[in-house]
């Protein structure tokens, strides 16, 4: 069982065609698996179809694949960030589905957890609703939301060991472990492989059984709005 | 004289009790967390945290500590990180007791529109439908009319839906109401702001 490629390319390699259905981790620009997207651009896939809850921003993220068109398709619960989003999308190169952020990070947990689909009261009665199956629970109605399964993931973790075991860091966790749970392959980077046994086991945030391939790099890690406060002065 | 936007958010604060977790939304409701004062509130960040803290001095920004509105935050000694699927489990889950959130439109059955404006600009929900869907408790902070003069409080809302029926307290710069059957009913209104103001700057129903 060998998981560790030396390269984001070489991890990928074998894994990506043209229209395939990826689903990516972070939020924003916090926890997003940089080097993995970096690579798919030097890649060349195209027609992409991508869950995420962002699509990163012009020049950093997911948005470096809308600048080389080789997105088709955007799965997202909030897209603001990006001038070229927004461009390609109102002139009809891009399409986009709006999910609610809880309802896509479920959809992957729950395509991760062969549960094809679930019933939610996020967004009865408006445009999500719209075509969808509603039940009645308890006397309160609920819609069905579909479990994504994606051909491929792509994660952003702290720490790993070769077996894939993953520790997250601070609020970089968010959707990453919903998005490795629903890939058929997931492929995760990371910022230090260490050596097995070091992790302690009651801490382990993802088990390696979600994860397939492992690359080490290093990460930009870009702020997307830096907000401070002064230093009182006494 | 109508409440500013501080005044509002002193406002809002006073909703919140002793223990509840709570999600604060962005604009007004950030500034919420200023006048908790002495009250136990842990504040949730959608994005996976619960015990969300100040603002990073300078120079202490931690890229991979950041707020639902992306901005870098602190933690605290009681803080918690989580999944985002975790984090919706316990929003969908009625864990959270109560969500602060800006709105463009308030209707008087408690529809809710903060999403999108067609023909604008569509950045997305984000989590704000699955807020009020799943939360115990919505309250609205927003101005009562718009930049031309309208109201924002309606009989009904023009714009798209985040949810429907599921607001149940209205803070604006001239009062507070409460949805109820059969319409809006006034709770408060703001420091020199007579009722008869606060009535003709709702186009919605106000019963009782």
């Amino acid at each position: 069982m060998k998981k560790v490629y030396a390269t984001a390319g070489e991890a990928l390699e074998g894994l990506l065609r043209d229209g395939m259905v990826i689903a990516a981790g972070g939020f924003g620009l916090c926890g997003i698996p940089e080097l993995l997207i970096a690579a798919i651009r030097d890649a060349g896939t195209k027609d992409l179809t991508v869950a995420s809850n962002n699509c990163g921003v012009d020049d950093f993220g997911l948005g470096i694949l809308l600048q080389t068109r080789q997105i088709r398709k955007m799965i997202s619960s909030y897209v603001g960030e990006n001038a070229e989003f927004m461009r390609q999308y109102l002139s009809g190169e891009l399409e986009l589905e709006f999910n609610p952020q809880g309802t896509l990070a479920e959809r992957m947990r729950a395509g991760g957890c062969g549960i094809p689909g679930f019933y939610t009261k996020t967004g009865v009665g408006t445009v999500i609703a719209e075509g969808k199956e509603v039940k009645t629970f308890d006397g309160q109605e609920y819609i069905l939301e579909r479990g994504i399964v994606a051909d491929l993931s792509i994660v952003k973790a702290w720490k790993a060991d070769d077996t894939g075991n993953m520790v997250f860091r601070k609020t970089a966790r968010n959707f990453n472990p919903p998005a490795a749970m629903c890939g058929r392959v997931c492929v995760a980077e990371v910022e230090e492989i260490v050596p097995r046994g070091s992790l302690d086991p009651d801490h382990i945030h993802l088990p390696g059984i979600y994860v397939h391939r492992i690359v080490q790099g290093q990460h930009e890690k870009r702020i997307e709005q830096r907000t401070v406060r002064k230093k009182e002065t006494a | 004289m109508p409440w500013d936007r501080n005044q509002m958010a002193a406002r809002a604060a006073q909703e919140l009790e002793d223990g509840m977790y709570v999600n604060l939304g962005i604009g007004i409701p950030t500034l919420v967390a200023n006048y908790v004062g002495d009250k136990d509130i842990t504040l949730q960040s959608e994005n996976g945290m619960l015990g969300m803290g100040p603002f990073p001095f300078e120079g202490e920004e931690d890229p991979d500590l950041i707020n639902a509105g992306k901005q870098t935050i602190t933690e605290l000694n009681r803080t918690a990180y989580f999944d985002s699927a975790t984090s919706f489990g316990m929003i969908r889950g009625g864990k959270i007791a109560a969500a602060i959130l800006g709105a463009m439109e308030v209707s008087e059955n408690g529809d809710l529109a903060n999403w999108m404006i067609p023909g604008k600009l569509v950045k997305g929900m984000g989590g704000a439908m699955d807020l009020v869907a799943g939360v115990g408790r919505v309250i609205v902070v927003m101005d009562h009319t718009n930049k031309a003069g309208e109201s924002k409080v309606l009989r009904e809302c023009t714009l798209p839906l985040t949810g429907k029926g599921v607001v149940d307290r209205i803070i604006t710069n001239l009062g507070v109401l409460d949805v109820v059957e059969g319409g809006l009913k006034i709770v408060e209104t703001a420091d020199g702001v007579t009722e008869d103001e606060l009535r003709k700057a709702t186009e919605a129903t106000i019963v009782g």
